[in-house]
């Protein structure tokens, strides 16, 4: 008997500190609208766009997912023209410094502090394995 | 996701190309290929399947031309030597996708150049050996590496009868746009993929090669330069008896 409450202490402390944590990173992320006028992280050309291949809210949860399947149909496939592109999220959402030149989306500081995918990955703590190969500037 | 994608690769069709070892069997193409002008939005498909002569008649000795402009599509030299590190390993373990390789004959003398790289076998070891299918073979015949799944186990380095295929030991400096690489994959030549991708029909070795040594197009299409070439020249595959049926063929060797 004893034993089935500690569980379900056990169970509602985890259900809690979910909660809490969820509560946390919505309101970290309330500020955060990258294509809002005026907001210097977002690029002159994220700004510009109608919309992003998805909208904002999708995109935050699924980039990833997108970004995988698209991956295998244009490597495995050849097909050149998807959403899923890493180089498009590069080339939208690279910013310049001041000298023209492109600052790395991974960098932690820049214009408007840290870059477009560092500033939630490294609030979330989850490692980007795809900088290793790709380009973090736009190069063309 | 499938791991292969040996899409319409039939065994009889290849059997019988073995047999024929050096007779270039190339079936006649029902649909013509044309040059695209958009990057590709469709699935490639076995209607085209692209391959390479190299006329060793033409190809000069000292000549590293398509070599270099390999590297510098490709982004290959830029690639620093970790200090410590021996130079002669280093060296001898710089990534090439193309190597120059000079042949002799020793009962007459006769010296051959040419350029040896992914022969872009229609039934390759390479994929064969790969434990994870990140080696595989598009419907349209490059072998290519996915390194999104390559897990630098080298295995496929062993079973390559051309030593075709380079590992990558350090972080490489740049990271090209159109060509990703990193370390901890193997890599090869995969026909300047980005290129045919993107509409063009040429490679990088191809354009630069100044004695025109090099024909590279659509093997399916019989009106395609290189089709016509291998049908007017005698060719032959580089160890024919291993029945790989590859993509690159040469002419006077
Ligand atoms: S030449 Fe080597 S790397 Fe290229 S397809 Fe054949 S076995 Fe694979
Ligand atoms: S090194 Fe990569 S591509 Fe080669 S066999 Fe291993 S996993 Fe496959």
């Amino acid at each position: 008997m004893s034993k089935s409450i500690e569980q379900k202490s056990v169970k509602f402390a985890v259900f809690l500190a979910v909660l809490v944590s969820m509560l946390m990173i919505s309101t970290a992320y309330a500020g955060k609208n990258w294509r809002a006028e005026g907001n210097s992280k977002a690029s002159q050309m994220a700004q510009n766009a109608e919309m992003c291949v998805r909208d904002t809210d999708f995109m935050r949860r699924n980039h990833m997912e997108l970004i995988q399947h698209d991956r295998d149909v244009t490597v495995r496939q050849g097909v050149r023209t998807l959403d899923g592109s890493l180089k498009g999220c590069v080339t939208c959402h690279a910013n310049k410094q001041e000298s023209g030149e492109y600052v790395p989306v991974t960098a932690m500081s820049g214009p408007g502090g840290s870059q477009f995918c560092a500033s939630c990955h490294v609030y979330t703590s989850v490692s980007l394995d795809c900088f290793q190969c790709h380009s973090t500037v736009p190069t063309e | 996701m499938k791991t292969t994608d040996q899409t319409d690769h039939k065994r009889r069709d290849f059997l019988k190309t073995g047999v024929a070892a050096s007779a270039v069997t190339l079936a006649p193409g029902i649909v013509m290929h044309t040059a695209e002008a958009a990057p590709r939005d469709k699935a490639v498909d076995s209607s085209v399947r692209w391959g390479m002569l190299v006329d060793t008649f033409k190809c000069a000795s000292g000549c590293d031309s398509c070599v270099q402009a390999c590297n510098e599509e490709n982004g290959l030299e830029a690639y620093s030597m970790p200090e410590g590190a021996d130079p002669e390993k280093w060296d001898q373990q710089r990534p090439k996708w193309m190597r120059n390789v000079t042949l002799k004959d020793n009962l007459s003398g006769r010296i051959s150049n040419l350029p040896l790289m992914c022969q872009h076998c229609e039934n390759p070891p390479c994929a064969d050996v790969c434990p994870t299918g990140a080696s595989f073979r598009r419907a349209d015949g490059i072998v290519m590496v996915d390194r999104h799944t390559c897990i630098g186990c080298r295995y496929c380095m062993m079973a390559c009868p051309y030593k075709a295929r380079s590992f990558i030991h350090e972080n490489v400096d740049i990271k090209p746009e159109l060509a990703p690489r990193g370390k901890g994959c193997v890599e090869s030549c995969n026909f300047c993929v980005h290129r045919l991708d993107d509409g063009e029909t040429s490679t990088a070795c191809q354009d630069a090669c100044p004695e025109n040594a090099i024909i590279f197009g659509d093997l399916n299409d019989p009106n395609s330069e290189v089709s016509k070439a291998l049908a007017e020249y005698p060719s032959v595959q580089i160890r024919a008896d291993l029945r790989l049926n590859t993509g690159v063929r040469y002419s006077g060797i």
